[in-house]
């Protein structure tokens, strides 16, 4: 089955190879991209993030399990539970559950209990030294909590650009090329949405969004559902508090560009406004969106955990870095204490963030005209 | 100047004006204040007549933005929007869902809000501006490039584990300092120093970054090749030049900030218990109270547009090229 952020994921990856193979037959980008290729530090980011995209992508082919037939039914039966090929490829780790908390590596649960012979003492495990990472509290392996969450963090990395991008570009081409109230309206707009602070905006989205999701439960047929459309209305939301600056810098370079010979050039030729717009100043403010597409995306990792953490982040079902912060924060505070559910967390978002944030920068260098080559 | 300063204000407010639309629209109309009793009271098992208790007790059971049954001017006022949108501009919020006057709440916790944020904003902007001049000056030495690969790291770290690492190390650990709490007076202090330091580690990496491109910007310019030739040294290029002519770009990302100080932190407030704006606001956000979250979201705004305001002041202070038109 498919679920909409699956699609839309899909749609993204396929827009991205599609662009790659456009790119090929384009000079200047593939001497670009050669640049990125070149660096070291380049390459190795890219290798970490496909990694990462790998791992989201085969989280992201979902199936419902087909019940066994129990005869007195004609069509087929499904499981509640969606399940992906990451589960499918995870079946030991997600099926390998303990009673509670366990160190990584451990041979016995954390805690001491009652043993069946009376006396007080760490029972063993029922898979011991299988947890890489240790479980969790209700005793869930903490390395397939990790891998599952990385899904949800490309996808609010991703998407929300992805949502954003049409709008950011469109008003923002057409502020600078139209000019006058055309502009005036198009500032108007971004002033406003960025003068409203970015977290309590999202706040009183996501609030509003709950309302709307708790009074019509028959639109959702699962669980899984229900959440991904949280997921998805959250991305939306972060896509409108984060366009207001991509619009303003394309604005301020269309208006930059307008004043040049070719457009001049292309007017004098009686070319409309739309043509010109997207044959002359769209594929030359490429480079300005593909910068902000990579620069954004690890802010908006970070910001998934810090908004889940206030409560108005991803659905509490999701499994997220966020989420995860969120519930193993207290254990911090137990004794002895629970550390590698929290510490796997933030490892997962530390190198997930430190790739994109590299590969970030080796993209701007290259594609930045004022960058010294 | 002062001609200047009218006209600007005069621009706020159709910005104003959009921002309470906004957030009317957004918990007015795409939810009616019937979604919201329901919400708050339980979604299964609730009768109608607790809910028009509930909406009556808020005063949500007017019309929304026209009221037939009412005689005069009383038509546009006894209405939802009026009443709770409207009124925002001469200050007036109202009470909270749990009863609390919320501009005495404001009042109250805007103290302890800015005994955090002040300090973090001071010493971070010092602590940044030296740090990233400090890397300008070893530029394209293995001390730079060790302070730029620090900075990557130290943004790549989710702001929430040097506030969960820092209170866990210094709190529990070395039981320097409380774990959370504020204090009257100067008791406050012994509460604020963690807060303040893991606000102003946790900003370093992206800043100094920022700021050491801006400065690399200006020091490829021609003034500075002309200020070396005339035998100035390093430190005084720096310092009289460099840095002078770094504050346009500077200030425009630091001056718009001011005003939101008052807000407070959100998460630094919220893990530290210190009674803010911003744990206010979290804690709205958490009980569900959208009266206090539209508060919140008009005071927001209207504090960014004054930082907009001055941000476009010192402009004038710092560029004498600029000038009010």
């Amino acid at each position: 089955m498919l679920l909409w952020s699956d699609a839309l994921f899909f749609l993204l990856i396929a827009a991205v190879a599609g662009g790659a193979w456009w790119a090929r037959g384009q000079k200047h980008l593939r001497l670009a991209w050669a640049q990125v290729g070149a660096s070291r530090v380049g390459l190795g980011a890219a290798a970490v993030l496909a990694v990462f995209f790998a791992i989201g992508l085969a989280d992201s082919l979902h199936y419902r399990e087909r019940l066994p037939d129990s005869g007195n039914s004609q069509s087929p039966q499904y499981a509640v539970e969606v399940l992906s090929a990451l589960d499918a490829l995870l079946m030991p780790l997600k099926t390998r559950t303990e009673k509670t908390y366990s160190a990584p590596l451990a041979t016995h649960l954390y805690a001491k209990e009652t043993m069946e012979d009376g006396s007080r003492g760490f029972p063993p495990l029922k898979h011991p030294g299988a947890h890489l990472l240790g479980t969790d509290k209700v005793g869930q392996d903490v390395l397939y909590l990790s891998l599952k969450s990385i899904r949800t963090g490309l996808l609010i990395g991703t998407l929300t650009t992805l949502i954003m991008l049409p709008a950011a570009v469109f008003l923002g081409i057409l502020a600078g090329y139209a000019g006058g109230w055309v502009d005036d309206v198009i500032q108007y707009l971004y002033t406003t949405l960025n003068s409203i602070p970015g977290v309590l905006l999202i706040a009183a989205a996501v609030l509003m969004m709950q309302v709307v999701i708790d009074t019509h439960p028959g639109w959702f047929a699962t669980a899984a559902e229900r959440a991904d459309a949280r997921l998805l209305a959250l991305c939306a939301i972060l896509g409108v508090t984060s366009w207001t600056g991509l619009c303003r810098l394309l604005r301020g370079e269309t208006l930059k560009l307008r004043e040049m010979e070719y457009v001049q050039a292309a007017r004098a030729f009686g070319a409309s406004g739309l043509a010109i717009m997207l044959r002359h100043i769209l594929p030359n403010v490429m480079h300005i969106v593909i910068i902000a597409l990579v620069m954004d995306f690890s802010g908006l990792v970070l910001a998934e955990a810090v908004l889940s953490y206030v409560g108005i982040g991803v659905d509490p079902n999701t499994v997220s870095f966020g989420a995860m912060i969120n519930t193993a924060r207290m254990e911090l505070a137990r004794e002895p204490m629970v550390w590698w559910s929290l510490a796997a967390a933030f490892c997962f978002m530390f190198v997930l963030v430190l790739a994109a944030n590299l590969f970030a920068d080796v993209v701007r260098d290259a594609f930045d005209p004022r960058a010294a080559k | 100047m002062l001609a200047y300063i009218t006209r600007r204000l005069l621009y706020a407010l159709p910005i104003l004006i959009g921002v309470n639309l906004i957030t009317f629209a957004l918990f007015f109309v795409v939810n009616s204040p019937d979604d919201m009793a329901r919400m708050q009271l339980g979604i299964k098992r609730v009768t109608p007549e607790a809910i028009e208790k509930w909406k009556a007790e808020r005063g949500y059971d007017r019309p929304l933005v026209w009221n037939e049954r009412a005689t005069g001017t009383g038509k546009a006022t006894e209405t939802i929007f009026f009443s709770k949108s409207v009124r925002m501009f001469a200050f007036d919020f109202g009470r909270a869902d749990d009863g609390r006057d919320i501009a005495r709440e404001i009042r109250m916790r805007m103290g302890p809000s800015l005994a955090v944020a002040l300090p973090v904003f001071v010493l971070g902007l010092f602590a940044t501006l030296s740090f990233a001049l400090l890397l300008v000056y070893f530029r394209a030495t293995t001390l730079d490039f060790a302070g730029v690969v620090l900075c990557v790291a130290m943004m790549s770290i989710s702001g929430l584990f040097y506030i969960i690492g820092g209170q866990w190390l210094v709190s529990k650990v070395w039981h320097l300092v409380p774990i959370s709490g504020f204090g009257d007076g100067l008791d406050a202090a012994k509460f604020v120093v963690l807060p303040v330091a893991i606000g102003v580690i946790g900003g370093i990496g992206a800043g100094a970054r920022w700021y050491r491109t801006i400065f690399l910007e200006e020091i490829g310019r021609d003034y500075v090749r002309t200020a070396r030739a005339k035998g100035l040294s390093e430190r005084l290029v720096l310092f009289r030049h460099v840095l002078r002519n770094a504050m346009i770009p500077i200030l425009t990302g630091v001056i718009v900030v001011i005003p939101s100080l008052f807000l407070g932190s959100l998460l630094i407030e919220s893990f530290f218990g210190i009674p803010g704006l911003g744990s206010y606001t979290i804690d709205a956000i958490n009980a569900q109270d959208f009266a206090v979250v539209r508060a919140m979201v008009f005071i927001g705004s209207l504090l960014y547009i004054v930082g907009l305001l001055l941000t476009d002041i010192s402009y004038t202070l710092v560029d004498p090229r600029v000038r009010f038109q």
